[in-house]
């Protein structure tokens, strides 16, 4: 609670809700991605787009500090939310996770019932609230509730890839978060599915931040208001280092590139 | 340019599948891994009927109840009986609770550091070390130096230094149950901001226990086969009454263990002896039979409630 309002109050900017200011990310030593400055604006729906290997994942991972789990990484720069460092001392990476949901690439449903997925994250967050309710809530904001109402009880992994990835947007959203991470959301999923999902990020953008990264770059067109475009370089000692090539409206970055490297990638000359 | 019509055709004579000769090279290592099998099954049909023979005549209710005794027609195994399983649960107690408490730690919470991989390799070795040293380790430990809780040399020490020796399988299964499940489970719970021990407990080890189940009954059968150990404890060869229950009881120096007993029964010249040490070897296959039935069996409702 206390940290919720330290949030609220130091917020400088209304519009935009993460702000990264020249961070490096690591691997131990290794560098990943070099220098990254970008905004991601309130309520609108941004992507991260670029060829593997440029590190659009591992700045994904670090808005929610789920990259912690992984020994060795770490950054060096400052990420804030709502104008606060979340490496700060100051700042619980689990309360920060519950404000900051995320989906990942293969869809990950507990090997529990439906209901408990959605209710695990609920019940470990202290919900008060009517927990049926929350989950049929959750469901419904995930247009997953028509599909499953009638088999609440059995798991998670019964139903289809591209319905339990909805799942897991429910299981997202049932904690209340304010931004979605979404780790190519549709990779593993069939083009129907991934439909299903697109329009529902639509309809989630009117209550919650979206950064997604996809490799599918007509994906990117069709959802995202704003696009950033990362590639990697080689480095003197050999290895890889991604970097922001260019960060702009979805439009722009399709249609008037500034950056040649982005206008060879957006026409599909490489990547 | 050239076509691709053409030019699969033009390579297609450079492969030579020869079917019918990796067809006979299937067979024949079919045939070598099924007399494999089999030899192993042979070796064992034959020992257990050997037994089955020389032990089923004497196998009554009389002798599971009855104490040892000179005369072989009126020896019983309850002694022993009793000692076993009283050293089972000692040892389950002991070491479960700290094995799978060690194994978790090391899996989910401990820093992946030079200490952990130290820790790591001497787990390792010490499973590979020999019971008997177990058993001078547990004389030592639990015979001299907390001689004052355990009585000295009794079955309580018995059963600690048999935990002792398990320890290592135990926690070796648990890790291995543990880095079998998925790092998305555990991600996905962290992601929803639960702290790392309710990631562990809800998700992750619901999803270890039939693994570590299995690992820890496999780990308790061997105890309960085990000799060496408890002998440098202990154990006699000779006890008349059945141990009992109380603190006195398990501090109680003399005591025994079925596999004792057979190996007593066995060393001895008479063959009406040798008869009853089959029936003996009997229960206690039985007992370790029940017991990896219920680890396959409980194996097989956790992974049903799933």
């Amino acid at each position: 609670m206390q940290s919720e309002q330290s949030f609220a109050s130091t917020a400088t900017e209304q519009q935009s809700i993460f702000r990264v200011d020249n961070t490096d990310y690591y691997y131990g030593a290794f560098k990943a991605v070099r220098g990254v400055n970008l905004e991601i604006p309130v309520n609108k729906i941004t992507a991260f787009i670029g060829p593997s290997g440029c590190g659009k994942s591992t700045v994904l991972r670090c808005f929610n500090r789920l990259n912690d789990l992984i020994s060795g990484a770490h950054i060096d720069g400052r990420i804030t939310f709502h104008g606060e460092d979340i490496y700060s001392k100051g700042v619980d990476p689990t309360e920060l996770r519950r404000r900051v949901g995320m989906v990942f690439q293969k869809p990950n449903p507990f090997p529990k019932s439906i209901y408990d997925n959605i209710a695990f994250g609920a019940r470990i967050n202290g919900y008060q609230g009517d927990m049926d309710e929350l989950v049929e809530r959750s469901l419904r904001g995930a247009a997953l509730w028509d599909e499953v109402k009638d088999k609440l009880k059995e798991s998670g992994l019964s139903i289809s890839g591209g319905q339990q990835q909805r799942l897991c947007i429910a299981r997202a959203i049932a904690i209340a978060p304010e931004v979605i991470l979404m780790d190519e959301p549709c990779s593993a999923l069939d083009p129907i599915s991934t439909l299903k999902i697109e329009e529902l990020m639509h309809q989630l953008k009117e209550n919650y931040t979206i950064i997604i990264v996809t490799h599918n770059m007509q994906q990117a067109t069709r959802v995202s208001d704003k696009t950033a475009f990362y590639n990697a370089e080689a480095t003197d000692s050999g290895s890889k280092v991604g970097y922001l090539v260019e960060y702009d409206a979805t439009e722009n970055i399709f249609k008037h590139p500034q950056n040649e490297a982005t206008r060879d990638y957006v026409s599909g000359r490489f990547g | 340019m050239v076509s691709p019509q053409k030019s699969a055709k033009s390579n297609s004579g450079d492969y030579q599948p020869q079917l019918q000769k990796r067809y006979k090279i299937d067979r024949a290592f079919q045939i070598i891994s099924w007399m494999a099998t089999l030899s192993g099954i042979v070796v064992l049909a034959v020992l257990v009927t050997g037994i089955l023979i020389q032990g089923i005549p004497n196998l009554s209710f009389d002798f599971l109840v009855s104490p040892p005794s000179r005369k072989p027609e009126q020896a019983g195994i309850w002694p022993a009986f009793l000692g076993s399983i009283i050293l089972l649960i000692i040892t389950a107690a002991v070491s479960i609770p700290i094995g799978v408490g060690t194994g978790i730690f090391l899996q989910e919470f401990a820093k992946d550091n030079k200490i952990a991989q130290v820790i790591e390799i001497n787990i390792s070795n010490l499973a590979a070390v020999p019971s008997i040293i177990y058993g001078l380790l547990g004389l030592f430990a639990f015979g001299r130096l907390f001689g004052f809780i355990t009585g000295g040399r009794s079955i309580l020490s018995g059963g600690l230094t048999l935990a002792l020796l398990i320890l290592p399988v135990i926690i070796v299964a648990t890790r291995e149950a543990l880095k079998s499940v998925p790092d998305s489970i555990r991600m996905a719970g962290m992601a929803l901001g639960a702290t790392r021990w309710q990631t562990v407990r809800t998700h992750v080890l619901p999803l270890a226990i039939p693994g570590i189940m299995t690992g820890t009954i496999l780990a308790l059968s061997r105890a309960i086969g085990e000799t060496a150990p408890i002998i440098v404890v202990g154990a006699a060869a000779f006890v008349p009454f059945a141990p009992t229950l109380t603190i006195e009881g398990l501090q109680e120096p003399a005591f025994t263990a079925l596999p004792i007993q057979i190996f007593n029964w066995v060393s001895r010249p008479q063959e009406e002896f040798h008869a009853i040490a089959a029936s003996a070897i009997i229960v206690l296959m039985i007992v370790l039979l029940v017991m990896n039935a219920t680890a396959i069996f409980v194996r097989n409702r956790f992974q049903s409630s799933r």
